[in-house]
């Protein structure tokens, strides 16, 4: 239970290990000031409990000598606070800023309560004859980055996926890209993760991750 | 000796005019809010001039000339107020609710002309953004009016109490502000 | 009697106790409501509960829910406890009660427009309420009412409910804009002579920064209400896309009230706690000036975090960072909050009465949820973290420990003052540890869950293959909220009691410095007699060295030398 990091679930992607390590760095520096934190108040509930003879001191705390004891910990958090966004940006940037050149487009389009997932076919071209839609199943090719064109066709969707690390709100009205690159062939759930009306809960499709040879087999497969 | 429950606010401190000016803050919040999600929407999308050019300018510039007069006429009325001159406080206060009357019949008449070409609230977004201020405001300025009547109805007989006069003003020239920005935005960009 | 009763005794009982101008009725009501609410919202989260640890089967006392109603379940659980249960209890009810009696007003400065304000939010409770029974159900589309989802009833299948939902938000917020004013006003323009700022209780100074805050934040989610009431009712597209609309707009509307919102419910509870803690530690605040200060500094950064609740919205990615970093900043000002009241017990004479356990209660709670809000506020994590459980946890470890161990705290500390009887301390600390145990049971494991990625307002986890192997965590969680709901028998019992079985409590039971604790219990009409108190120092002079035992009033005359 206290081992959070055993939690997040098995990554799959480029990127999921780096912010799996922010979670982890912002973890461990959590556990630290909690265990000073609660460490300290058990130890003055302790000490400083009611005692006959024993009365409080008279103590303002509004000298800064006296203030330093809490401002010295004050400026430790921002300091940490500050040291974790500066590891955290190179992270976010990888992610959302920075993306490599696609191997391959996906339009993603989310509506109550699926995935419409089309592929552009042999021309690498949306809206032409050879788009092929696949209802709820997204299939990639290993170590390919991937790029998503994220779409809505009624409300808000998220595009979810836990393996991959990767969440994104889908706005109806606009395209929103995303990418990702998967490490590990296998099968993953793809989840909506906004409420989107009574089908919300159970909206999800299966993200199918295929070793380089298997992906272009079912490529003939569909495009023949 | 007064009764415990006038007696204590601190000497020199109008509680009327502190509570008044919390209030005109939150609602300066409010227009402010919509004032900036339009102006970060026409920024975004083009089109908005277009559309814009169907209000009537010469219209909305005599209801700009009928407010500022209105804030001029219950300024003369609280000072008539604060002289004790009630026959001047009842012409200025009645100038100012007639001008706020004036502004919103000339309002409706845009309304209807604009609905009959064409143009109700939902034809487009700058219809949407043009109504719902303007309706806001124009809501403001009846509720201006009510309060004008109000004090009209008690300090015109001779109720001694300038603070309720000021107070009124106060509000209506918030009202006059809210369109002084309103209008530019919406009619002349 | 003193005159100030025998004046005004001539009230009969419609305007004593139903429509009456005196703030400490009034501060009753809301405080009433409120508690109606909180039962209303606690027993929802009974049939959620039960429905996310055994789906799909009949939940016992209410009978089958479908995925349409436990959307409406969440909506509705979510709206109740910030808008009808926090800020009545914490704003309406304490606001009201405390900010005269400590700042020693007879009553608010427009005590009219106070009572219109409780019986406009009476009204809102109304409307809220109708609105289950209304065909198509309460409002289902999350308590921050997002459209698309919102402004079509053909998304969700609700009609009026949402209609009801949108005006009694609007009736709310007008209320409390109306007890905002009278707050401010009363507070600057009512204060005895003696009661300056800098000797003014942190409590009221909370309060005051609370309000300050939900009036200057609020106008713009009235016009997006307004916005969103037109895009359902008469066509607009101002959240839509056909049309030029946008739905990220009232995201932005939202959320620029919304994160200061929630500082308009913790900082009440804050102060709630501040205000206890000197008491039961018999010793003056840590800092009373510095924790002004941070309150202030908190309330301002507050209205430039709000797209930190946007990260993977769909805004551009590159305002991430700019937001991380005010973000950032806001924890130094809280952290000063957390650190001085740690402070306040170092070198202290701690007595652990149930409202200092309470406010112990909420330090370490907000700690837990101060510190997992660092992963939240991490654009880099939130990418894998938001919408899921982890940050359920967290609000609830902020929110949960305002509201209710905060609250809980002024509760027991002031239920002698408002209604002049002691209440049963064994029965209090037994509220205390079985709240405070299966609290963490219930919320403490949704941090792991939410790790392992399971999304919010979802009816059903066995839908995903990924989330069946950690089911029992909900049953956990489950079980800990119907031990969590049990644990709030003996407070009833305790109130019950204490109200039946009459024990008086003195002026001042705690041997507290403030004002409040120099009028009689309960305060009468007017608060005071004749004369009204006067001030001659701080609150929080606990074992000051010249003073003859270890609490010095505000009031009280020391005769070698007026401090």
């Amino acid at each position: 239970m206290l081992n959070w990091l055993r939690w997040l679930p098995e990554n799959v992607s480029t990127y999921g290990g780096d912010i799996d390590s922010i979670i982890a760095l912002i973890w461990y520096s959590t556990a630290v000031w909690f265990v000073l934190t609660f460490g300290t108040i058990g130890l003055f509930l302790i000490l400083y409990r009611r005692r006959a003879g024993r009365p409080a001191a008279y103590v303002k705390g509004e000298r800064l000598a006296e203030a330093l004891w809490v401002l010295v910990p004050v400026v430790m958090v921002l300091a940490i606070d500050l040291w974790l966004d500066f590891r955290g940006a190179p992270v976010w940037a990888k992610v959302m800023l920075e993306r490599p050149p696609a191997a391959l487009s996906i339009q993603v389009t989310g509506k109550q309560f699926n995935w419409e997932v089309v592929y552009p076919g042999p021309d690498s071209k949306f809206g032409t004859a050879d788009d092929r839609q696949f209802d709820n199943e997204l299939h990639v090719p290993v170590g390919k980055p991937v790029r998503l064109l994220l779409k809505s066709k009624d409300v808000i969707h998220s595009f979810f996926s836990p393996h991959l690390r990767l969440k994104q709100d889908i706005v109806p009205g606009r395209a929103i890209e995303a990418w990702f690159e998967a490490t590990k062939p296998g099968k993953y759930e793809l989840p909506c993760a906004e409420l989107c009306g009574f089908g919300h809960s159970g909206m999800k499709g299966w993200l199918y991750v295929h070793p380089e040879e298997d992906y272009n087999r079912w490529v003939k497969e569909q495009w023949s | 000796m007064a009764s415990p429950a006038e007696a204590p606010a601190i000497p020199g401190i109008a509680t009327g005019k502190i509570g008044v000016w919390w209030f005109l803050a939150s609602e300066i919040m409010l227009f402010g809010g919509l004032i900036a999600s339009y102006s970060v929407f026409r920024l975004g999308g083009p089109g908005w001039a277009e559309a814009a050019h169907h209000l009537s300018v010469p219209l909305a510039s005599i209801n700009t000339l009928v407010l500022l007069t209105s804030s001029y006429t219950v300024v003369r009325a609280f000072v008539a107020a604060e002289r004790g001159d009630v026959r001047a406080l009842r012409v200025y206060l009645g100038l100012t609710i007639l001008g706020g009357l004036i502004f919103l019949g000339i309002k409706a008449v845009e309304y209807t002309t604009e609905i009959r070409a064409g143009f109700p609230p939902a034809a487009g977004i700058f219809w949407s953004f043009y109504y719902t201020m303007t309706g806001l405001h124009a809501l403001h300025v009846l509720a201006g009016v009510v309060v004008n009547s109000i004090v009209l109805a008690t300090e015109g007989v001779g109720a001694k109490n300038p603070h309720r006069v000021e107070l009124a003003g106060l509000y209506w020239h918030f009202v006059d502000v809210v369109w002084i920005f309103l209008f530019p935005l919406l009619y002349l960009l | 009697m003193t005159t100030a009763t025998a004046q005004h005794g001539e009230h009969g009982f419609w305007t004593t106790h139903v429509f009456s101008t005196d703030h400490k009725t009034i501060g009753k009501q809301y405080l009433t409501l409120g508690l109606f609410w909180a039962v209303v919202g606690g027993l929802l989260t009974y049939v959620m509960r039960w429905q996310l640890a055994w789906p799909e089967t009949v939940v016992p006392g209410w009978g089958e829910i479908g995925p349409e109603t436990y959307n409406a379940l969440v909506t509705m659980h979510g709206t109740i406890m910030v808008f009808f249960v926090a800020m009545p209890i914490l704003l309406g009810a304490f606001g009201n009660f405390l900010i005269p009696l400590m700042v020693g007003a007879r009553d608010m400065a427009f005590p009219r427009l106070n009572m219109l304000s409780l019986w406009v939010f009476a009204l809102a409770s109304l409307l809220l309420f109708i609105s289950f029974f209304v065909p198509g159900g309460a409002a289902a589309a999350g308590w921050t009412g997002y459209p698309p989802l919102s402004a079509k009833a053909e998304y969700t299948g609700v009609n009026w409910g949402m209609d009801l939902w949108i005006l009694a938000h609007a009736l709310e917020f007008a209320a409390f804009l109306m007890g905002g004013v009278n707050y401010l006003t009363t507070a600057i323009a009512f204060r005895v002579p003696g009661m300056t700022f800098s000797r003014l209780p942190l409590v009221i100074w909370q309060q005051l920064t609370a309000t300050t805050l939900f009036l200057l934040s609020v106008g713009p989610l009235i016009a997006g209400a307004v916005m969103l009431l037109l895009d359902r009712q008469i066509g607009t597209h101002f959240f839509t896309p056909g049309g030029g609309g946008d739905p990220l707009l009232w995201q932005h509307l939202f959320w620029f009230f919304g994160h200061p919102e929630v500082y308009v419910i913790l900082l009440p509870a804050v102060g709630l706690v501040l205000d206890v803690l000197p008491v039961f530690s018999r010793k003056p605040i840590f800092g009373y000036r510095w924790i002004i200060a941070s309150t202030i500094v908190a309330g301002g950064l507050s209205f430039i975090v709000w797209a930190h609740h946007m990260f993977v919205s769909g805004i551009d990615p590159r305002l991430a960072m700019p937001f991380s970093i005010t973000t950032i900043l806001i924890s130094v000002p809280f952290a000063y909050l957390m650190f001085a009241m740690i402070a306040t017990l170092w070198r202290g004479s701690i007595r652990f009465d149930t409202p200092m356990l309470f406010a112990l209660g909420f330090i370490a709670m907000f700690i837990v949820g101060g510190l997992t809000g660092i992963f939240n506020g991490s654009a880099p994590a939130d990418i894998y973290i938001s919408d899921t459980y982890f940050v359920v946890a967290h609000f609830h470890y902020t929110l949960f420990s305002s509201v209710f161990f905060g609250g809980l705290a002024g509760f027991y500390f002031w239920f002698p003052k408002m209604f002049g009887r002691l209440m049963n301390e064994t029965l209090g600390k037994l509220h205390f540890w079985l709240t405070i145990v299966f609290f963490n049971a219930t919320f403490f494991p949704m941090h792991n869950i939410g790790l392992a990625g399971m999304m919010r307002r979802i009816a059903n986890p066995l839908q995903y293959d990924f989330l069946v192997p950690h089911q029992w965590i909900n049953v956990v969680a489950t079980i800990g909220t119907m031990l969590l709901l049990a644990s709030q028998i003996p407070f009833v019992m305790n109130v019950v009691w204490s109200l039946v079985a009459v024990r008086p409590a003195p002026k001042n039971p705690w041997q507290a410095n403030t004002l409040e604790w120099t009028a009689p219990s309960p305060p009468p009409h007017l608060n005071w007699g004749e004369a009204l108190p006067v001030v001659y120092r701080g609150p929080y002079e606990y074992s000051v060295p010249e003073a003859p035992e270890d609490w010095l009033p505000q009031d009280r005359v020391l005769a070698a030398r007026a401090r």
